[in-house]
């Protein structure tokens, strides 16, 4: 038995079997990287939006977004810029503030450090220790916006080294899971912003409307040139919701993230090994992507954009909890069904 | 240099000019011969830089340790804090011919140490013969019962080996003591040769340096040579505490230049015997671990139940010769302090030879006249307790203040067995970049050894520097740094 077990895998040339605690790390290396610089967008834009003569409403709405309204105002107590900038920048108390998810990026980085490159790591050791080492008065002196385009910057860096370094065994397939997986639950966010301060309840899918606030949005999504150069009709709702989601040109956009995020699983789905673990992740994907090619925009609005939003972001988290489940079990899990060893 | 006219008078000054080397043997400059023509050559080079240029180049260093993250982490008052090891650009060098004897040495030592467990975990002719008292070995709390009449693969219990070497006023090289558990520090010479080709690649150039950029591929092969019998294509993996451990940039350096997975306790699994790793694609055999984890943390059913660093059942499945450790368990008992004041007669015991390279000699606490001896000579005597490590507790007579020679005087009387003392030594010297330019600070060399069929050392090793005045602890939790350890082919 140890004989044949020893067959070590050369299925493909240069893929071994991944250990499970660093397919684990890999994923959640480029979901928080991912997620950095998407809490980094949205800062962006919310502080676009409230900017004017009323001041400080319209923070609160990032908050609804993510569903912090509990951690928050066992924090806070009124949802002013000055807080809600704190309570997703710097305080460490808040494990979805930028600072909690660098350190968490940091922690995963270091796990499989060795796995990724030189240059990742020395960019990672860099960019995370500047983040851990924000202080609110730092986002006074420099302004919101700088911080979070260099946020930005340092994570499309880090990708950028990913992209150009890192070997690409089964460790890239599952950072590329963990990205794509992480920007289709973002994009899915952005645009429930729409939902709670753009369009009141009553307004009509098709009505024109304002449009520098949709125009923020497309900004803060790096869409505002591509949507111009295919949709030069109108900014109705329904056209930015349309592109947001089912664009198949636009790298963020919902239908090029499950898009990527499904022939990568059908890459690793082709090692042997792997196939029977992959069936239902695909299922499940495949479900998703039917009901985003069934509907057009106007029918989602109708339907309710928001339900459908959340309803995404389960399925989301479902996948996630399918791979986790399929790939690093928790252990107590392997030992009571061992049978997979006494071939 | 082109610029040398418009420089300040000051920086004109060469770089050795005021470098004093009192009583000392400096490795670079003052030899009890005349200089060989190598460290001449290299000496003049480096006295072509100036003393500006010299501490740009540390600072660009020291950025690049801090950007790679090449750290370990000190840990006091709860706090964990990661330190980059200083490095001295001003390399330490050996001449052939020094390095052919302190190889040689080595390898005769290791020798030593793996016939001396073998021994002492099956026969014990040598307790028996009255060379080394059976209560040092058998009560030592490092000899490890699990390996009592245990056959290990090749006969190799001490697969990676570092021998701490000093040398004395006359050049002497003396073996300090043996790390034949876990040393560290490997990782440094082959990231210290980095940094050093980086930066100084025009006092490199030319000069016949033996590489030190095989020790992965080495090791590994030492490993695969001692996987257990009939596995042809073994799997090899570093066993490290984790991401929170001091050593974990090393271990994460050593699977890289291995190619190995670094794993942790809780990444492997024991069934039937036969240790296994966790995959995406289920569990894959293991078959050789290079172990990063001290004994005690090893194996929850045989010695610390509480530890939730290592596997249990490992202990079991290595008894049965499913598995390779490295190194082996129950090394400690060979590099305890208290036994290396006999290792002389143990390399004369199993090898019918004098050792080549020869001990501080020491007195052993534990027996009448060694107690005796030390409580009388004190103010010039190191004294050391047997269990630790990393300098800790030692107390350097000439250095001492009275409360801290009462202090050892009554735990010297309180637990003898406790405690070896040696002479102090004057370690040898090497200039290294200071506050004020080139100065003579304390070094010592860790060479590596690793065994599979043979041993093969690392050409050089780590050379650690005193980096404060007049002090002899080279340990970089105590204020030390490292250098590049240049050995010459010819």
């Amino acid at each position: 038995m140890m004989q044949t077990s020893v067959q070590s895998s050369h299925t493909l040339p240069g893929l071994n079997n991944l250990l499970s605690r660093y397919a684990e790390g890999m994923m959640w290396l480029a979901r928080y990287s991912e997620r950095i610089e998407n809490l980094a967008r949205l800062l962006e834009v919310t502080e676009g939006f409230v900017r004017g003569p009323d001041g400080q409403t319209g923070w609160d709405s990032i908050i609804q977004i993510n569903s912090d309204e509990t951690p928050f105002y066992a924090l806070h107590t009124e949802a002013t810029e000055a807080n809600v900038v704190a309570f997703y920048v710097t305080e460490m108390a808040n494990p979805n503030s930028i600072k909690s998810m660098a350190h968490a990026m940091r922690e995963n980085a270091r796990a499989v450090r060795p796995l990724i490159s030189t240059e990742m790591w020395t960019h990672l050791n860099m960019f995370t220790r500047w983040v851990l080492e924000l202080q609110f008065s730092d986002i006074r002196q420099h302004s919101l916006s700088s911080i979070c385009n260099r946020l930005k910057q340092d994570c499309q860096t880090h990708y950028g080294v990913t992209e150009g370094t890192l070997y690409r065994d089964q460790a890239w397939l599952f950072y590329q899971l963990g990205k794509q997986l992480e920007r289709s639950d973002q994009i899915t966010r952005l645009i429930d912003i729409r939902y709670h301060t753009l369009l009141p309840t009553g307004e009509k899918a098709g009505s024109e409307i304002d449009s520098t606030q949709w125009a923020s949005i497309l900004r803060s999504a790096a869409a505002y040139h591509a949507f111009w150069r295919i949709q030069p009709i109108a900014t109705t709702p329904a056209n930015v919701v349309g592109f947001l989601l089912k664009n198949d040109g636009f790298p963020r956009s919902l239908a090029v993230c499950l898009e990527v995020f499904d022939s990568t699983l059908s890459v690793l789905a082709g090692h042997n090994s792997l196939r029977r673990l992959c069936g239902p992740i695909q299922e499940r994907v495949a479900y998703l992507r039917v009901t985003l090619q069934d509907q057009t925009a106007d029918d989602m609005i109708i339907r309710g954009l928001h339900e459908y939003m959340q309803w995404i972001q389960t399925q989301i988290a479902h996948i996630q909890n399918d791979i986790a489940q399929a790939f690093w079990p928790p252990v107590a899990l392997v030992e009571s069904s061992q049978t997979q060893v006494q071939q | 240099m082109t610029n040398t006219q418009i420089q300040a008078p000051v920086s004109a000054a060469s770089l050795f000019e005021d470098y004093q080397v009192p009583d000392y043997f400096c490795e670079l400059t003052n030899r009890t011969g005349p200089l060989p023509p190598r460290l001449a050559h290299i000496q003049k080079r480096l006295d072509q830089y100036s003393l500006t240029e010299l501490r740009h180049r540390a600072a660009a260093a020291e950025a690049q340790l801090d950007r790679h993250g090449i750290t370990f982490t000190v840990y006091s008052d709860s706090k964990a804090i990661d330190r980059i090891l200083p490095f001295d650009l001003v390399p330490r060098v050996i001449t052939a011919e020094e390095w052919d004897h302190v190889e040689r040495g080595v390898q005769q030592r290791v020798k030593a140490l793996n016939l001396f467990l073998h021994d002492i975990y099956h026969e014990r002719a040598i307790l028996r013969d009255g060379i080394v008292p059976s209560e040092l070995v058998l009560t030592n709390p490092n000899y490890c019962q699990a390996m009592v009449g245990l056959k290990v693969p090749g006969g190799v219990y001490v697969h990676i080996n570092g021998t701490d070497l000093i040398r004395d006023q006359s050049g002497r090289f003396l073996v300090l003591e043996d790390n034949a558990r876990t040393p560290s520090g490997v990782s440094y010479v082959i990231e210290n040769r980095h940094m050093m080709l980086r930066l100084m690649p025009d006092l490199a150039s030319g000069l016949p340096l033996r590489s030190v950029d095989d020790y992965g591929q080495k090791l590994r092969e030492s490993l695969c040579q001692v996987a257990p019998e009939g596995v042809t294509d073994p799997q090899v993996v570093l066993l490290s505490p984790g991401i929170y451990n001091s050593a974990y940039f090393e271990h994460v350096f050593l699977a890289r230049e291995m190619g190995v997975p670094l794993v942790e306790g809780k990444d492997l699994t024991v069934e039937n015997h036969r240790v296994y790793m966790r995959t995406i694609a289920g569990l894959r055999p293991v078959h050789a671990i290079y172990r990063r984890l001290n004994d005690d943390f090893l194996d929850p059913l045989v010695f610390n139940p509480n530890s939730m660093l290592g596997v249990p059942g490992l202990v079991e499945a290595y008894r049965r010769g499913n598995v390779t450790l490295a190194n082996a368990l129950g090394t400690g008992v060979a590099d305890d302090k208290a036994v290396y004041a006999y290792m002389p007669r143990i390399i004369r015991y199993y090898l019918g030879e004098d050792p080549i390279l020869d001990s501080v000699e020491t007195h052993i606490c534990a027996e009448p006249e060694g107690l005796a001896y030390t409580l009388a000579n004190m103010h010039k005597l190191v004294i050391k307790p047997v269990g630790e490590s990393g300098g800790y507790g030692l107390l350097i007579g000439p250095h001492a203040s009275q409360a801290e020679l009462d202090e050892f005087r009554s735990l010297l009387h309180a637990n003898p067995a406790n405690y070896i003392s040696q002479p102090v030594i004057n370690l040898s010297v090497s200039p290294t970049l200071c506050e004020d330019g080139l100065e003579a600070r304390h070094v010592d060399l860790r060479p590596f050894a690793l065994t599979g069929r043979s041993t093969w050392v690392l050409p050089g090793g780590l050379s650690r520097v005193a980096l404060r005045k007049g002090s002899l602890v080279v340990n970089s939790s105590q204020g030390g740094g490292s250098k590049d350890t240049w050995v010459l082919a010819s």
